[in-house]
């Protein structure tokens, strides 16, 4: 695998802000309720993180380093100010729906992390790659939590309905505790799989941590 | 939406529309900060002091881009004014506390990117509350903030004496536990309409 592409994988895979890093996690809770909004969301931020740390890897010897934090956090205000235009213009349905949260991108912390760990040491292609790959790992987990939540709390996809009439659906998914209860049942899943995976890796069984408490 | 009467406004802002557990406002300090009950209570404080102080610079600030029609500055502005007092807040406990603010360490500069904070000053801008309206919210905001936070941390601290099996560890644990305190919180829903 060439760096270009393990630098765009990255953020989808090893270094998933939400299920890995668990970074940026009001939106992913709050907008979740629905595919729709979750993929609108991630789309809103993958630009914005994208355009953000070009704009910071481009400024990145001219801003000193005192004001640098103040510097990243007014380009990603300007970023989001525009978003925040472009989708009440395009989609007010989305707009009223995902309500303050596409203003709340600006205190998102994976861009903000982003600018500061990678895009402030990186040349302009390189960062916009790896923010690229990130907003997509971004969007991805979203839509991970969205699909469940739709299906579960309103038996929909995306609108359409799936189940038929008699459906009844599992409200409480789709209220503020499914958000947390899907977006724990997502890192268990995960960490069950990386934990079979170590111990097929290696046959001894291994101290996996849980064995140390309550001694 | 601007005659609610004050009390209510607090109310609903502490326990029927907490701004963790039912608006996922404030999450990062809320699963990073809460291991420990006295760094969760000063977070807590420091956190509602400035959401006050955001909440009233923020309604200044607004009636004045409103006055000259810059609205669309509205996002710009409140950032600066929350970092400002962001570091207003760090100098003022680095000198009052200095073990307070080593107990905080980085997570008193993240109160900047806690979207609490930018969640009270577009709040209040967007239901167009006056300023006593906007400072009760904010104080409301900010102990339903504390609150959720000092009870997780009281709830890990419990946990921490307890035999978890190692899948359910770390930010699995802590995200059901949110979901329980969430749906006890769900019991108050009546209390904000």
């Amino acid at each position: 695998m060439t760096e270009r592409t393990d630098n765009f994988i990255e953020g989808i895979w090893r270094q998933n802000p939400v299920f890995v890093m668990t970074l940026g996690m009001c939106p992913t809770l709050a907008v979740t309720v629905s595919a729709n909004n979750a993929l609108a969301m991630g789309l809103a931020t993958t630009f914005v993180l994208v355009f953000s740390c070009l704009l910071v890897s481009l400024m990145r010897e001219i801003v000193p380093k005192e004001v640098r934090i103040a510097t990243y956090i007014l380009i990603i205000a300007t970023f989001v100010t525009a978003v925040d235009y472009v989708i009440q213009a395009v989609s007010l349905a989305v707009y009223e729906a995902l309500g303050a949260f596409i203003q709340l991108i600006v205190v998102n912390c994976i861009i903000l992390g982003r600018a500061e760990a990678h895009a402030s040491k990186s040349p302009p292609i390189t960062a916009a790659v790896n923010a690229l790959g990130m907003g997509l790992g971004f969007t991805l987990g979203l839509m991970a939590l969205g699909c469940v939540r739709e299906i579960l709390g309103a038996g929909t996809l995306f609108g359409f309905s799936l189940f038929g009439a008699q459906f009844q659906p599992w409200v409480i998914m789709v209220l503020p505790p499914g958000g947390f209860f899907v977006l724990a049942g997502w890192l268990l899943l995960f960490n069950w799989l990386r934990q079979r995976g170590e111990q097929t890796a290696s046959p001894a069984p291994q101290d996996t941590g849980g064995t140390h408490h309550g001694h | 939406m601007g005659t609610e009467s004050l009390s209510h406004i607090f109310v609903s802002a502490v326990l029927a529309n907490n701004f963790v557990l039912s608006l996922f406002l404030g999450l990062c300090p809320f699963l990073g900060v809460s291991n420990r009950l006295s760094t969760a209570a000063s977070m807590g404080a420091a956190t509602t002091f400035v959401m006050f102080i955001a909440s009233l610079c923020a309604y200044g600030l607004n009636a004045l881009l409103i006055a000259v029609n810059l609205e669309f500055l509205r996002l710009i502005s409140y950032i600066v004014v929350i970092a400002s007092a962001v570091q207003l807040v760090e100098m003022f406990t680095k000198k009052v506390s200095p073990a307070l603010f080593r107990a905080l360490g980085i997570y008193l500069p993240l109160i900047t990117t806690n979207c609490a904070v930018l969640g009270v000053a577009l709040f209040q801008t967007t239901r167009e509350y006056s300023l006593a309206q906007s400072l009760a919210f904010s104080v409301g905001g900010g102990a339903g903030f504390s609150l959720a936070l000092i009870l997780m941390a009281g709830l890990r601290e419990r946990l921490q004496l307890s035999d978890v099996p190692g899948v359910v560890q770390g930010t699995a644990l802590t995200l059901m536990l949110a979901g329980l305190l969430s749906l006890a919180f769900m019991g108050f829903s009546g209390l904000g309409s």
